[in-house]
């Protein structure tokens, strides 16, 4: 009886432990939130300081956007060649090769291709934004601009933001027509379908206008969903990069904070973009 | 130092706690108008934290930090920024932004605080960079200049707004004999010409025989030792006479 009472005691004990820990997580979770939440605030409400930040803008659309182009066509073609393969060798056993056009497209152009930016921007950008902003914290340089009076926000986050919110469809558009070429090379040389029939398709798949935007849909859709993916991934790994602490163990924590929380949230964003906008 | 002004900055039981350790307790001390104190203390003693205090960086947890009249923990953020318009801090690394060049280090306080016109900029960098002795440094980035020349554009970024209230983290760490015997001239020059009140936090006897007019001994948190320049360095505080080894 005394030793049930005591394994029951200790459950009681470790369960209660459990909870203190778990809401000491969430409560860190909510406070991490929080401040993202609001230094996405403070940059909408700072966009008018755009054309003083020109400089650190143009910069950051360069090592954003220039020096990841070949890491973009290289996935993204890989990608475009494994959906095509995968879906035909399917299609195939029904007939419907001739359709993998349009599964290709439509996958690259609402899915794919926004959210293989965004993970190559998260790997890529954001860890080096994260990196960057925490070894200024560690070393006393944010400390410095407020002892200046110069605002962070402004300085720091707004133009690493815009730039990745602006750069972001671009190369989802490059993602998307290399993704599909390389779908086409794989119908037209493994599954026999033939190149134009293929294109026809694909291009016809795409052309479904929007309701409210007359143009194509899911290519606008795809688009809209990189420029928010493109500011998540910016607003986290700064958000990560201005709360390091501890020297380069706190970089490097920061920096893989960085990308696991910024691929996380283009999840859940991603879900539900695509339910707002594919809802009817 | 002008004698018995009203104080610029004063610290009335300022405690600090960063997790279990208890950094000060119970600190308080004040700074006059024009004058220079030099704060001496072992590792760890609070030196820096509270300098941080001082310009608003860290708030206490219990215990009140007033520069000018105003308490920095009940100050407003547009107030906060005003009265940091007056201060400069001197970092003990420099903490200069690495992806600007020195001159543009030197001007962005400028830039984003006054009016000034680019020219006006230029000038007063130029004539800064000159006072700490660098003036060929102005186009080359802080990974291209030695630990020495990162402190002292860290120390003319400080002086180029013109403040009133000077905060020196360790300004001779770092420096060669000769370069640091020219700072420490210029802070003195600084205190004396333009009555800049200086809190000079440093190890080195020669740069507070220098530089300050007063100095306290930090232990254990607290100012267990103020006394002037003159009578500093032949203490009775068997304290301070353990770690001056006197």
């Amino acid at each position: 009886m005394d030793s049930t009472s005591d394994i029951l005691t200790l459950a009681f004990g470790a369960s209660v432990l459990y909870l203190l820990y778990q809401m000491r997580s969430f409560r860190k979770f909510l406070g991490a939130a929080g401040f993202r939440i609001e230094l996405g605030i403070k940059v909408l409400r700072r966009l008018h300081h755009l054309p003083k930040r020109r400089r650190w803008f143009l910069d950051q659309l360069f090592t954003s956007g220039i020096m990841n182009v070949h890491v973009v066509l290289l996935v993204g073609l890989f990608v475009g060649m494994i959906l095509s393969l995968q879906m035909g060798i399917e299609l195939a056993r029904y007939g419907q090769q001739d359709q993998i056009g349009v599964i290709v497209a439509a996958s690259m152009a609402r899915e794919m291709g926004p959210f293989i930016t965004a993970v190559i921007l998260a790997a890529t950008v954001g860890s080096a934004l994260a990196a960057e902003l925490g070894t200024m914290s560690v070393a006393d340089e944010l400390s410095a601009l407020e002892v200046l009076s110069v605002d962070r926000v402004s300085f720091l986050v707004l133009p690493r933001v815009v730039a990745l919110a602006i750069i972001a469809p671009f190369l989802t558009v490059l993602c998307n027509a290399i993704g599909i070429l390389g779908g086409g090379f794989v119908a037209d040389s493994q599954l026999h379908v033939g190149w134009s029939l293929y294109m026809d398709s694909a291009i016809e798949a795409l052309r479904t206008t929007g309701e409210f935007v007359q143009l194509p849909k899911d290519v606008f859709a795809g688009l809209f969903k990189a420029s928010v993916f493109g500011g998540i991934v910016a607003i986290i790994s700064c958000s990560c990069g201005l709360k390091a602490k501890g020297g380069a163990l706190g970089v490097g924590r920061a920096t893989s904070h960085a990308v696991r929380d910024s691929i996380i949230a283009v999840i859940v964003a991603n879900y539900f973009l695509t339910w707002i906008l594919y809802q009817n | 130092m002008p004698p018995d002004t009203e104080p610029l900055i004063r610290l009335e039981g300022v405690h600090k706690s960063f997790g279990d350790q208890h950094i000060l307790r119970g600190l308080s001390f004040d700074v006059r108008r024009g004058q220079c104190l030099g704060v001496m203390g072992g590792s760890g003693s609070g030196k820096s934290v509270t300098l941080r205090h001082v310009i608003g960086l860290l708030q206490p947890d219990a215990g009140r930090i007033v520069v000018d009249g105003q308490d920095m923990a009940q100050t407003s953020e547009a107030d906060l920024a005003a009265l940091r318009r007056r201060m400069g801090y001197v970092f003990q690394e420099g903490a200069l932004i690495d992806w600007l060049t020195v001159a543009e280090n030197l001007a962005l306080p400028l830039q984003e605080t006054t009016n000034l016109q680019p020219a006006e900029i230029s000038d007063r960098v130029a004539h800064t960079l000159g006072l700490v002795h660098i003036p060929d440094s102005a186009d080359k980035f802080p990974n291209q200049i030695s630990g020495g020349m990162k402190k002292r554009v860290g120390l003319a970024r400080a002086l180029i707004t013109e403040p009133e209230i000077v905060l020196y983290d360790e300004p001779n760490a770092g420096l060669d004999p000769r370069i640091a015997r020219s700072i420490n001239a210029l802070i003195r020059e600084l205190s004396d010409t333009l009555e800049v009140t200086s809190l000079v936090v440093e190890h080195r006897i020669d740069c507070l025989k220098a530089v300050a007019d007063e100095v306290i001994f930090m232990h254990a948190g607290v100012a267990l030792v103020r006394e002037p320049i003159e009578t500093f360095f032949d203490p009775d505080e068997p304290k301070l006479k353990e770690f001056l080894g006197v």
